[in-house]
């Protein structure tokens, strides 16, 4: 026991008002289905509500709302479009604080991360786009792009309302129609999403919310009236998807998968650079597509480093989300819990040394403690796999070329970090990295207008910035 | 460099030029990182027991400080009696750490504070610029100590230091400690001098070297004083020496603390940087005076509930 602890902070929940039920949104009306799922709190496993279970004839309804939607949605000028986007943006943030505590409810994200980064970088999301609506014919993509037509797109559990922006924001100032599913495990922030939409007078069927599982996203993205796919998840599913959408002429834009590494050199500003590791992999309890997963650090630094890290990680403060004192929240979901005790297992099995610090965990819910694994090499699982959670595997490395080699040795491609005092090397190396985006001191660290996405089976496409309007237009 | 000196602990640098590589080889510091740590740490929530408990362990560790040319026997005498009992109206309020005024005033000081267990500090070395031979620097610290300081607040050679003359800044340090004899010597590196993260860190292992038994920020006397980063930046450096020669230094941030809200910002960063032992006033010091009013009125509404104005605690 520390002499310093900190009473418990919750923020109040008594803020969001969560019906019994939610039904579908399509066309401007939340309407009935004939089945329903549940939704759980991954803190404490409490049921929050029932949501409507789209089935094929939904998705039919969805998307023909969309499509009669288009032809004056797209025909307005661009700066009215923009109107919407900026109307939208500011009630995201009037009723932001409501919004952080049923993102954090829902998806079990600390309320410091909900609070201060979803919740900012959404309603940012919809200002830069709507700033782009009138303005599409100087983005550098001919002289007169046109909208694509209805978008389906899927997003994951990870942002869910995050990444809701990044599809719908960029859809709508392009001029498009969206019909959006988001996670099974975290509906509920898009459905009053659907609320925003309406408190904003968006005409109906530009925005529709379909909620279902696998089934219903695969529906939406074979579906032969949709013109662009956007997805962002796991590999496997993107893989999937491309292979549906490939003969059809959808456009498509996936954003899938990583294992980056961030790379610690030998002249890294070391308290700084631990920062960045634990904010690379515990932010977010590591559900980041582009977590810091590995981390490649200069082998005559790599003892005083882990010592640092160490300790840093035993001040980590792992418990209720809604604690504003918490830095790492609830697993998302049961499933999700098993796939990363299962390569974690398999870590240890396989040779890796595993170390957490002391933590009590709370006896409901699904919850992990931060792990690192130290002596892994390329050739361990949890050094090529995906985790999805706050497992980090520590690599070591002698020479920058070395150092290179390693990290672009994956599949994936989405991100990486650099971690030095000499900007010339910092160039050098996020040259010869193949990936979508390269962090030099620091990580994790998003911005509307940057584009993000990835290299090799991390996906293609980018969104966000001026390249993620590319992926609306034609 | 003395020989005395560079003895005191193993391992140290033994010539200028060890010195200069030495420091050099310390880690940089990002800036954006540090701030962004440092803005991260000061989000967290402190409310009712823990706020409670901070408030007390804030009080505890304030050195009451006034350094004013106007300075005067009795503004001295009626603030060395606030130190005592800041809050007379409520006898569970625990004393200051300790009362810092200009040497003029040690003797004055010390007259009301003999035997209370409230320490007596006393700037000195031609405070605040230090611009002055170090004969002076030494007179004028074996003064206040005659008088009566236990704690000697002196100020490092900025110019030296900028100038790169590391081995002046360091001797000077070590002919100070000795001149102080027993008293503790907090070491004032005047931060909002010094520029740079990086020259922060290496001026706190400068002073750490030398003897110092506490690094200070700020003489409170320059535009830029004690702020969130630059402390967190020294707390690394006293956990790192400790770590690396055994020998635990304190730390005093000074000038701009003014709430009770910026307090605990400071005693968060100690918790999650140095952790329980540097929660002690013998380990960490807030060079501040308005701060101790805000104190014990956010102590009061704690323990009423009720906010009282202004005029319910002294104005010394």
């Amino acid at each position: 026991m520390s002499l310093f602890e900190y009473a418990p902070a919750p923020e109040s929940r008594s803020i969001v008002d969560i019906a019994p039920s939610y039904g579908l949104f399509i066309d401007g009306e939340f309407g009935e289905a004939k089945d329903t799922f549940k939704t759980i709190n991954p803190a404490d496993e409490e049921v929050l509500t029932e949501v409507a279970l789209a089935a094929p004839e939904d998705v039919d309804r969805a998307v023909a709302a969309a499509r009669r939607a288009f032809e004056s949605w797209s025909a307005l000028p661009g700066s009215e479009r923009a109107k919407y986007l900026f109307r939208i943006a500011r009630i995201l943030q009037e009723r932001s604080r409501e919004l952080a505590v049923l993102e954090s409810l829902d998806n079990g994200k600390p309320i410091k991360e909900s609070r201060d980064v979803d919740l900012p970088l959404v309603a940012a999301h919809f200002f830069y786009y709507a700033g782009w609506a009138d303005k599409l014919k100087y983005a550098g993509l001919g002289p007169d792009p046109r909208p694509l037509g209805v978008a389906g797109q899927v997003i994951p559990w990870n942002f869910p309302l995050l990444m809701l922006a990044w599809k719908i924001a960029p859809a709508l100032a392009t001029g498009n129609t969206v019909v959006l599913k988001p996670a099974e495990t975290t509906p509920l922030s898009a459905l009053f999403f659907a609320d925003v939409c309406r408190q904003a007078d968006l005409p109906p069927g530009v925005v529709n919310i379909v909620t279902g599982a696998g089934d219903t996203g695969r529906y939406l993205v074979e579906h032969p009236d949709v013109n662009k796919v956007a997805f962002t998840g796991s590999t496997e599913v993107g893989r999937q998807i491309a292979r549906s959408v490939a003969g059809t002429g959808k456009k498509l834009t996936l954003e899938l998968g990583g294992k980056a590494a961030n790379i610690v050199f030998d002249d890294a500003p070391i308290d700084q650079a631990v920062e960045g590791i634990v904010n690379g992999i515990f932010f977010n309890q590591g559900h980041v597509c582009c977590a810091g997963s590995r981390l490649l650090v200069q082998e005559s630094i790599a003892e005083e480093l882990l010592t640092s890290l160490k300790r840093r990680m035993a001040t980590l403060r792992v418990g209720d989300p809604l604690d504003k004192n918490t830095d790492i929240g609830a697993i998302n979901s049961r499933a999700q819990l098993d796939r990363i005790t299962e390569l974690s297992e398999i870590g240890a099995t396989e040779g890796a040394e595993r170390w957490s610090p002391e933590c009590s965990l709370p006896d409901r819910g699904f919850w992990f403690a931060p792990t690192i694994f130290t002596g892994v090499t390329q050739a361990h699982r949890i050094a090529r796999e995906e985790i999805f959670g706050p497992v980090l595997s520590v690599l070591t490395f002698r020479t920058p070329a070395e150092a290179v080699e390693k990290a672009n040795n994956t599949p994936y491609g989405l991100s990486a970090g650099i971690w030095t005092e000499k900007g010339s090397r910092i160039l050098a190396v996020a040259d010869k990295l193949r990936a979508g985006v390269v962090w030099a001191n620091t990580f994790n660290k998003f911005d509307p207008t940057s584009p993000f996405g990835g290299y090799k089976e991390s996906g293609y496409g980018r969104e966000g910035g001026r390249h993620g309007l590319e992926a609306y237009l034609a | 460099m003395t020989a005395t000196a560079t003895s005191r602990l193993s391992g140290l640098p033994d010539s200028p030029a060890d010195l200069r590589t030495f420091l050099h080889g310390l880690p940089g510091v990002d800036k954006v990182g540090i701030e962004a740590r440092a803005a991260a740490l000061g989000t967290r929530s402190v409310k009712t027991t823990a706020k409670a408990q901070a408030i007390d362990l804030a009080i505890r560790m304030v050195d009451l400080t006034t350094l004013e040319g106007a300075d005067t026997p009795g503004k001295v005498r009626a603030l060395s009696a606030k130190a005592l009992r800041p809050d007379p109206a409520d006898p569970t309020c625990p004393p200051v750490a300790a009362v810092c005024v200009y040497p003029a005033m040690v003797p004055t000081a010390a007259a009301v504070l003999a035997g209370s267990g409230v320490h007596l500090a006393s700037v000195a070395t031609a405070f605040p610029s230090g611009q002055a031979p170090l004969e002076v620097k030494l007179a004028d610290t074996r003064d206040a100590v005659a008088g009566g300081a236990d704690e000697i607040d002196m100020v490092i050679s900025r110019g030296a230091f900028l100038a790169g003359d590391y081995a002046k800044v360091f001797d000077e340090i070590v002919a100070v400690k000795q001149a102080a004899g027993p008293a503790h010597l907090k070491v004032i590196l005047e931060t909002g001098e010094l520029a740079t993260y990086d020259n922060v860190r290496r001026a706190s292992w400068l002073a750490m070297l030398a003897g110092a038994d506490f690094i200070k920020t700020s003489t409170g006397k320059v535009g830029v004083n004690a702020t969130p980063p630059v402390t967190l930046l020294m707390l690394e450096a006293v956990r790192d020496f400790r770590e690396r020669y055994g020998r635990q230094v304190g730390v005093k941030p000074a000038g701009g603390i003014k709430t009770t809200k910026d307090a605990i910002k400071y005693l968060v960063m100690i918790n999650e940087t140095c952790g329980d032992d540097w929660l002690h006033p013998d380990w960490f010091r807030f060079g501040a005076s308005s701060l101790l009013n805000d104190l014990l009125m956010q102590r009061t509404k704690l323990s009423t509930g009720h906010y009282a104005g202004p005029d319910y605690f002294t104005l010394d």
